[in-house]
């Protein structure tokens, strides 16, 4: 019988069950043979997306894997067990949630919960990762948002959230590119997003969640650095970055 | 809150949209909403909502809430052995076909449109091409769980179930209120859906052009024994009736033997803007459609196509209801008893013609001789006359108000499905089982559908 060639790769996502993620596990899923490891908190949750995957791609091997994402002693030996298994060839880092802006500037606790599951868990895992996967390399990729990239009024924690990510992700990408190490480090910016954490907003506007997935799986594929999804946010957010002040003060965003 | 429009896009009202997206929650979720506990700021009723492709009013509740169910697409699981398919409720039908074809299995019913969910499919107890074959989309579905305001779970299936296979409410009624029940029940999570083996994507197609009414019926009675898909593109402003009668049965060709070209799968096109009037009016309608019925008259007889190109080709243009400008469009779709379906055809053909409007989307087809899986399902014993008008204000009106009188005399009903504007009387004298599928509503939701013709 005729042997189709298979892409035994192994790819590991963080946060699977965000809409973001769950989309990209059904893309990378679709390729013959692909393994996913699927980590989230709520092991009931990862469970559902898996027999999802399952159904979907009968050819892909998905596993799942629940701890704690946000203490780092935790991080860390979730991360080890994962690659004692086998080296990943793929890493998707996705968690996180859009906080209230006003609670946060209420509630240093809801603030500090805004920073700790946006900025702090995701780099843990990252470096984490970034430590097994540097001399084989691989891919790591990392969600961070448009709203990293300028601190607005209506959402400036969550920014400052995403922002850390971003220049995490530089470091890293800056280290990386010194050593010569074969590992690259994709940092994707969506946009707004048509997922559940905007389905209470006006959804005109809002890029499908698939294609925002088609290009985060597009962009690990081919290494790119910084990837703006959709596209177009690469001149919206250049303008907006070099706004003067004055300008920019008196914008409502 | 945020406006919404349904498909037919005659008015945007405000809703807060609620996500449902994880089919463990969403007891707790809308229970809570209910009960003015969850994160909502509205009081009143809730809806669920699916891909909003209903033309009317029955996914719409303005100043209340929408439950979003987009977000539960997950397959649950599959028995490519059986062709049982567990799904959420907010899975497209074009992602099972797509997933269970490789499988050899293809969804029995569907509509024109493959872009609705299956719980869509469910409460509207949609119906296709095939229906005096295989009835609707009810008729296949094995089960469904349906969660309740009042934090309430219950697991239904047409027949009685098996000890075990139930939760603690076994009586069918709740299934056959629920299928065809506009989503007035409860909220539909998941479902099990029985598939039908299929041998590839192909059908063999035939399309025989006819002049008159007259050989419609005769065409219509003689391709029911023989072909699976009948329906009928009819000329509404011709005068004569003239139309061309489509009919495929599937074909026994391997996957591989024909060219990928005749599949929808290209990249869909896009209505890009709103045009500032329809651009479905007077002046483009006449020679448009006989423009339509000269190139087909010319192609007539045998073809091989597509599934997907046959059965859903409007889903290759996306926002295609942008077409009929800034007021929206209208759908209206009845169906009367066969006995005097030619003569009642006939009779609203000409109010069309006389009141100058019209549409190019006039389909014509004769349902079979079963009555639907639920108490409020469209399809019974007769003809089906579904078309689509610009939206022109009174004019518009006074031409359904002539439309509905016909129907109404000849014992007819409209689809809910598609209905914006149906008077009381004609819904009530339409669907005799109405009184008995009233207890099984949920105080907890409503619609702007089920407002106006249900008084809540």
């Amino acid at each position: 019988m005729l042997e189709l060639p298979r892409d035994h790769s192994r790819i590991v996502i963080i946060g699977a069950t965000s809409a973001i993620a769950e989309h990209c596990a059904r893309l990378w899923a679709a390729a013959p043979g692909a393994m996913l490891t699927l980590v989230g908190r709520d092991p009931g949750r990862i469970e559902r997306v898996a027999a999802d995957l399952r159904v979907r791609s009968p050819g892909a091997t998905v596993r799942v894997m629940s701890g704690n994402l946000l203490d780092a002693r935790a991080i860390r030996v979730l991360v080890d067990a994962i690659v004692r298994d086998g080296m990943p060839d793929r890493v998707l880092i996705a968690h996180g949630a859009l906080p209230d802006q006003q609670a946060c500037q209420r509630d240093l606790g809801a603030a500090f919960d805004a920073l700790q599951v946006n900025a702090l868990s995701p780099v843990l895992f990252a470096e984490a990762f970034a430590g097994h996967m540097e001399a084989r390399g691989g891919v790591i990729t990392l969600i961070g948002s448009v709203a990293g990239d300028r601190g607005r009024r209506s959402n400036y924690v969550y920014g400052a959230a995403k922002g850390l990510v971003t220049r995490y992700a530089q470091g890293l990408q800056h280290r990386l590119a010194g050593s010569g190490s074969p590992l690259r480090v994709v940092l994707v910016k969506p946009g707004p997003t048509a997922t559940p954490m905007t389905a209470h907003l006006p959804q005109r506007g809002l890029a499908p969640v698939d294609a925002v997935a088609r290009r985060i799986v597009d962009g690990a594929a081919a290494g790119t650095p910084v990837v703006y999804a959709p596209g177009k946010w690469a001149v919206v957010m250049l303008v907006i970055r070099h706004l003067p002040a004055f300008m920019f003060n008196r914008m409502s965003i | 809150m945020v406006n919404v429009a349904s498909w037919g896009r005659l008015g945007s009202h405000a809703h807060e949209l609620v996500a449902l997206h994880d089919r463990a929650r969403v007891p707790g979720q809308i229970a809570a909403d209910a009960g003015g506990q969850g994160a909502g700021q509205v009081q009143g009723t809730g809806l669920a909502q699916g891909n909003a492709r209903s033309y009317g009013d029955v996914c719409l509740n303005p100043g209340g809430r929408l439950w979003r169910t987009t977000g539960l697409d997950r397959f649950i699981d599959f028995d490519a052995a059986s062709g049982r398919l567990r799904c959420e409720a907010g899975v497209l039908l074009r992602d099972i076909q797509r997933m269970s074809l490789p499988h050899g299995w293809l969804l029995p019913v569907t509509p024109g449109t493959q872009l609705v969910t299956v719980g869509g499919a469910i409460a509207n107890d949609v119906h296709g091409k095939n229906h005096h074959v295989l009835g609707s989309f009810g008729d296949h579905v094995l089960s469904l769980r349906l969660a309740r305001t009042d934090g309430s779970v219950i697991y239904c299936s047409p027949g009685d179930c098996s000890p075990g296979d139930c939760g603690p409410v076994r009586e069918a009624g709740w299934f056959a209120a629920t299928v065809g029940g506009m989503g007035l029940t409860g909220v539909i999570v998941e479902a099990e859906l029985q598939l039908r083996r299929a041998r590839g994507p192909w059908l063999v197609t035939d399309t025989v052009p006819y002049a008159t009414l007259d050989e419609f019926f005769p065409l219509a009675d003689a391709s029911k024994a023989g072909w699976e898909h009948t329906v009928s593109w009819i000329d509404c402003l011709s005068g004569s009736g003239r139309g061309l009668f489509l009919r495929a049965n599937p074909a026994a060709i391997p996957y591989c033997t024909v060219s990928e070209r005749h599949t929808v799968r290209r990249k869909p096109r896009r209505m890009p803007f709103v045009p500032p009037v329809s651009l479905v009016n007077s002046l483009s309608l006449q020679p448009f459609n006989a423009a339509y019925f000269r190139l087909h008259q010319r192609r007539a007889g045998h073809a091989i196509a597509h599934f997907e190109r046959f059965g859903y080709p409007l889903d290759g243009l996306h926002d295609w209801n942008r077409m009929y400008g800034p007021h929206g469009f209208y759908q209206y779709q009845s169906v009367v008893p066969r006995a005097d379906g030619q003569a009642v055809t006939q009779a609203m053909l000409a109010a069309i013609k006389a009141s100058g409007q019209g549409s190019f989307l006039a389909v014509l087809k004769t349902f079979g001789a079963r009555t639907g899986a639920g108490m409020m399902s469209f399809p019974r014993p007769g003809v089906t006359l579904a078309l689509d008008f610009p939206n022109r204000g009174a004019s518009t009106v006074r031409l359904f108000e002539r439309l509905d009188a016909i129907v109404g005399e000849a014992g007819g009903r409209l689809y809910a499905a598609k209905d914006a504007r149906m008077p009381r009387a004609l819904f009530e004298a339409g669907y005799p089982r109405l009184a008995e599928f009233l207890p099984y509503r949920d105080p907890g939701i409503s619609s702007s559908m089920s407002r106006r013709l249900m008084g809540s």
